[in-house]
């Protein structure tokens, strides 16, 4: 039986002492899906994706991605770089994503040798046409990242994700610290990559409006506990929690007047 | 290259002109010294500064200049050895504690907390009576005692680098740990790592020219400068402090330049170890650590 389904959240809970950051959470991605999750900041959406990654083990549930159990650690050194051609990421912060002292071009290069491309002209040939697939030039590749702003900078941890050509990537926050025009470019070139590859994203955000331009589905999260499930435009336009509802709300629009603080809503 | 050396400021690198002089007159010193600086002359005791004796000559009625010369070897090469064993095992213990966390790192922070307890000297003194009295034993001694700080300041680094997104993004990929610690966590503390080493060479030059002057560093017939400020302890006596302070000075500029230095290269790897006081808090571990933990990964530049 072939299953469509590639990424599969079982109950998966975190704790951290006394805090509760994710509470029986449940999801799964198909093949070429794509699923957001929303909330605002501390409802332990990066919790999530930590666990995705196998970069924080659940205190209770299993994680399983392209039918392996991401919660318990890699067996072999096989096993390990073969995690890498499954699940990548691409962090919030471009600033901390990147070694300081390796130019990108020469990362991008040993990652490909270390996902076996042994031939030295073909990793340079796969990693120029990597760069220029996320809008980067030769001249972007031989720089280090302090020599890169923002922009370039997550368009270098976009690359470095789609080097092991995964099946699944999970961004986390990852145009927040992008600006508006930059933003646009990244998602589109995201929404670009999604229409040609079978690639699952898993979208991690506050922001309603980038989550209605690149997925299916929406899970919106509070305090480590999920207030609403669907489809993402059904979810956006009608929202039937009180919370997502007080989300949507809070963004802001054009000839958008705060005549009232929103109040502080009593817990549901 | 150059952008190293504008970094690191004229003063850094009058520090490093100093110090390649010295370790220039240390590697030369038996073609360099202008008299035998182990062949006094009976009746030349505590002759002043002359051409033929540009500081003068001691006790003995050996050449104070030619005996400074001929002491830098053992003064530089003590220091040279503790800071070198001190730090690469420090680089080593703090890598695998950053990296491992947990019960490895636990288990090195208790260790180094109970090698705080000895000071070096203290130390010195104990392997000399087991090893008996040597420049060798000093400086394992020195090494050992100087080990839990220098350990301690770089797991500080090494953790905070470890906690960077781009360690993880590495971990993800499926690089090996070895991978990711050789070549990218310890070069991005490498500043740090040679800065230790800087001020550890100055620090253990004190040192070991105390242990020296105690007696129970360098012997007879080699001599170095805590040697000489120990001999020349008469000569003070005498009213002629002229050994013990050629001898000092030499210390104190050396061990200055040093400081200084490794003050500069910390200071490449964006942390400002004057940050949280004065020159001489550098000394303190803890004030060290309190520097690198009040820097931000982006400063280097």
């Amino acid at each position: 039986m072939v299953s469509d389904v590639i990424l599969e959240a079982v109950d998966i809970s975190k704790r951290f002492g006394e805090m509760v950051a994710v509470q029986k959470l449940s999801f799964s991605v198909d093949a070429g899906g794509s699923v957001g999750i929303v909330g605002e900041s501390g409802a332990g959406k990066s919790t999530v994706a930590r666990m995705i990654l196998g970069l924080e083990a659940p205190s209770s549930g299993k994680v399983t991605a392209c039918g392996r159990d991401r919660s318990v650690p890699a067996r072999s050194a096989a096993e390990r770089r073969q995690r890498g051609r499954e699940v990548q990421i691409v962090f919030q912060d471009p600033y901390s994503s990147l070694d300081p002292r390796e130019p990108v071009g020469q990362g991008l290069q040993r990652l490909l040798k270390l996902h076996g491309i042994s031939n030295a002209a073909e990793r340079r040939e796969r990693a120029a046409a990597l760069a220029g697939q996320v809008g980067l030039g030769m001249r972007q590749l031989g720089a280090l990242p302090r020599e890169l702003s923002g922009g370039q900078r997550q368009r270098v941890a976009i690359a470095r994700a789609l080097a092991p050509a995964p099946q699944i990537l999970v961004l986390d926050e990852a145009v927040a610290s992008l600006d508006v025009s930059i933003q646009a470019q990244v998602l589109n070139l995201l929404a670009d990559i999604r229409e040609n590859t079978t690639i699952a994203y898993v979208f991690i955000s506050h922001d309603l409006a980038v989550v209605r331009h690149l997925t299916d589905e929406v899970i919106v999260m509070r305090n480590g506990e999920v207030v609403e499930r669907g489809e993402t435009e059904q979810v956006l336009d009608e929202p039937q929690h009180e919370y997502t509802q007080r989300l949507r709300t809070s963004i802001p629009v054009p000839g958008w007047r705060p005549r009232r603080r929103i109040t502080e809503v009593q817990d549901a | 290259m150059r952008r190293m050396l504008r970094s690191i400021g004229r003063l850094g690198i009058a520090c490093m002109v100093v110090i390649g002089i010295i370790i220039l007159v240390a590697i030369f010193s038996p073609l360099l010294t202008p008299e035998n600086p182990n062949l006094g002359q009976i009746g030349d005791v505590y002759l002043g500064i002359s051409v033929n004796h540009l500081l003068g000559t001691d006790g003995q009625g050996y050449d104070i200049f030619s005996r400074l010369m001929a002491g830098s070897r053992d003064s530089l090469l003590g220091p040279l050895a503790v800071a070198f064993m001190a730090t690469t095992i420090a680089t080593v213990l703090a890598t695998l504690a950053a990296w491992s966390r947990g019960a490895v790192d636990t288990g090195i922070s208790a260790m180094t907390n109970v090698l705080f307890a000895f000071p070096g000297v203290i130390l010195a003194i104990l392997a000399a009576t087991v090893l008996g009295a040597s420049l060798t034993a000093a400086v394992f001694a020195l090494t050992i005692a100087y080990l839990p700080a220098v350990t301690r300041v770089l797991r500080s680094a090494a953790v905070t680098v470890r906690e960077q997104t781009y360690i993880s993004a590495l971990e993800i990929q499926g690089y090996s740990s070895f991978t990711i610690c050789v070549r990218h966590l310890i070069p991005n503390i490498s500043a740090l790592i040679v800065a230790e080493f800087t001020l550890l060479f100055g620090f253990s030059m004190v040192d070991l020219s105390a242990i020296s002057y105690l007696g129970l560093g360098t012997q007879p017939p080699h001599s170095d400068w805590g040697v000489m400020v120990a001999e020349g302890q008469t000569g003070i006596l005498a009213g002629q402090p002229g050994e013990a302070l050629a001898a000092g000075i030499t210390i104190f500029v050396i061990v200055l330049a040093f400081t200084l230095l490794g003050e500069r290269i910390a200071a490449l790897g964006g942390v400002d170890y004057r940050s949280t006081g004065s020159w001489l808090s550098m000394r303190s571990p803890r004030r060290r650590i309190m520097a690198i933990q009040s820097a931000t990964p982006e400063a280097e530049a």
